[in-house]
């Protein structure tokens, strides 16, 4: 099997590849058509601004070919912000995979954004979610996030519910870092991998 | 629920943990990366290595360590110590830290949180604060809070958030290593100045200093050493003492 993680301008993803080295993974980082066309299962991270990373995106015509793979797709962090339609951070139109808007998480409720740490998620009910339970931790830093849609298959409170992952056909997302969240999210990357 | 975050902290001399530690399972309990495995296992929420030496040749070790403790733990961790530079930075997270912490650099050089933010996100740049309480006022200093500077503490912290650090690393020199309690009304001073988290450090002595640390101290992890190395509060119970007060814990 062979997983490919898209390499483009979005942060350190590191702590991605040795997450998947603990699970035993074969995987390569490339923004090379052919190899992410053929993979087996693709891993688009993110770390960073959505705007920058958007018009790079673009460059490299990655946002065409993104929404057009039919394997599996995990984006993680802004990887999932960028598959949804629209993000307020410097009024960035992302790739519309996922049909909702990301918003600036309140940070006028005597909460502190970026929401940093742990936190709790609910209403689980993605196929990578398998084996966890309600309620289940999981390591978030963000300052923006997805509403609740019709494809969200967990959710996390922090001000307001927000997606803290969203699964529509083939395309899986998670807001959360699930490579540094302990054993909840080894387990989850360990059900994207099966799929 | 967000939760509150209990971080152990790791003094690292090459390669090696410096201060002792309790643990009689370890094998090696100067080896950072089973030590590090250990506290993932127990329940730390994250972890910070703290890299007390800082020569040429010492750094590839570190480097060297933060690739192992990365390839081998599922938790966050943080690097810092002698970081004063963005090449400093990208060999710490290339190497598969997720945050690195800066402290007398980014007094000397407060541009450098900015350079930092703007490089890597403010999700990776801790600012490490070491304060002292001098003439009725909270003064920022250096050197392992041995030399002090011009800059007010909480004046500090508020300027450093601006400049685009993501957390706080408060570390009062007066509590530390009296075990009588965290810098309770300080840190909930600069929790409720900064809309950044506040990692509280220093005077952990009892399982009642983190319920207090927490509650009016409003901080948003609490960070120890040797209370956790020696094995005086295991981090289970910890938690498990935490929850039962109330205080929202991951376990």
């Amino acid at each position: 099997m062979k997983t490919v993680i898209i390499k483009y301008n979005a942060g350190n993803v590191q702590s991605v590849m040795y997450a998947l080295d603990r699970l035993g993974a074969n995987y390569l980082l490339t923004d090379d058509e052919a190899e992410i066309r053929s993979a087996d299962k693709v891993i688009f991270p993110g770390v960073g601004e959505a705007s920058t990373a958007m018009a790079y995106l673009r460059q490299r015509g990655l946002d065409k070919l993104i929404p057009s793979l039919k394997q599996p797709v995990l984006g993680t962090c802004v990887g999932m912000q960028l598959m949804c339609r629209h993000s307020e951070e410097n009024d960035a139109t992302c790739m519309g995979i996922f049909d909702i808007d990301v918003r600036r998480l309140p940070g006028d409720v005597g909460l502190k954004v970026p929401h940093t740490g742990w936190n709790s998620i609910h209403s689980l009910k993605s196929p990578l979610t398998a084996g966890l339970t309600e309620n289940d931790y999981v390591y978030f830093v963000h300052s923006y996030a997805a509403d609740v849609c019709e494809h969200t298959t967990a959710v996390c409170e922090y001000g307001r519910p927000f997606s803290a992952m969203l699964h529509r056909d083939n395309f899986y997302a998670a807001q959360f870092h699930a490579e540094i969240s302990g054993n909840v999210g080894q387990r989850i990357l360990e059900n994207f991998l099966r799929l | 629920m967000l939760t509150k975050r209990i971080i152990p902290c790791l003094d690292i001399k090459d390669g090696r943990t410096v201060k002792g530690t309790n643990f009689v399972n370890l094998r090696d309990a100067g080896d950072p990366v089973a030590l590090a495995a250990m506290y993932a296992e127990q329940g730390a929420d994250e972890l910070v290595f703290l890299d007390i030496t800082a020569t040429v040749d010492e750094r590839k070790t570190l480097i060297e360590l933060v690739r192992n403790v990365a390839h081998t733990i599922n938790i966050p961790f943080t690097v810092g110590g002698g970081i004063s530079s963005v090449a400093d930075v990208s060999a710490l997270l290339n190497a598969g830290a997720d945050k690195i912490s800066i402290n007398s650099s980014a007094v000397r050089n407060p541009d450098l949180v900015n350079e930092l933010a703007l490089e890597f996100g403010s999700q990776c740049v801790v600012v490490a604060i070491d304060t002292r309480y001098v003439d009725g006022e909270h003064i920022v200093h250096t050197h392992g809070g041995r030399k002090p500077t011009e800059l007010r503490t909480i004046a500090w912290a508020k300027e450093v958030e601006e400049r685009g650090a993501g957390e706080l690393l408060l570390t009062s020199m007066d509590a530390d290593g009296t075990k009588a309690g965290f810098a309770i009304e300080l840190t909930a001073q600069i929790s409720g100045a900064a809309n950044i988290p506040v990692i509280a450090s220093g005077g952990a002595g009892t399982m009642d200093h983190f319920v207090d640390v927490f509650t009016t101290g409003k901080a948003d992890a609490g960070l120890a050493a040797s209370i956790f190395h020696f094995r005086e509060i295991d981090i289970p119970d910890l938690k498990g003492y935490l929850s039962g007060k109330g205080v929202e814990m991951r376990i």
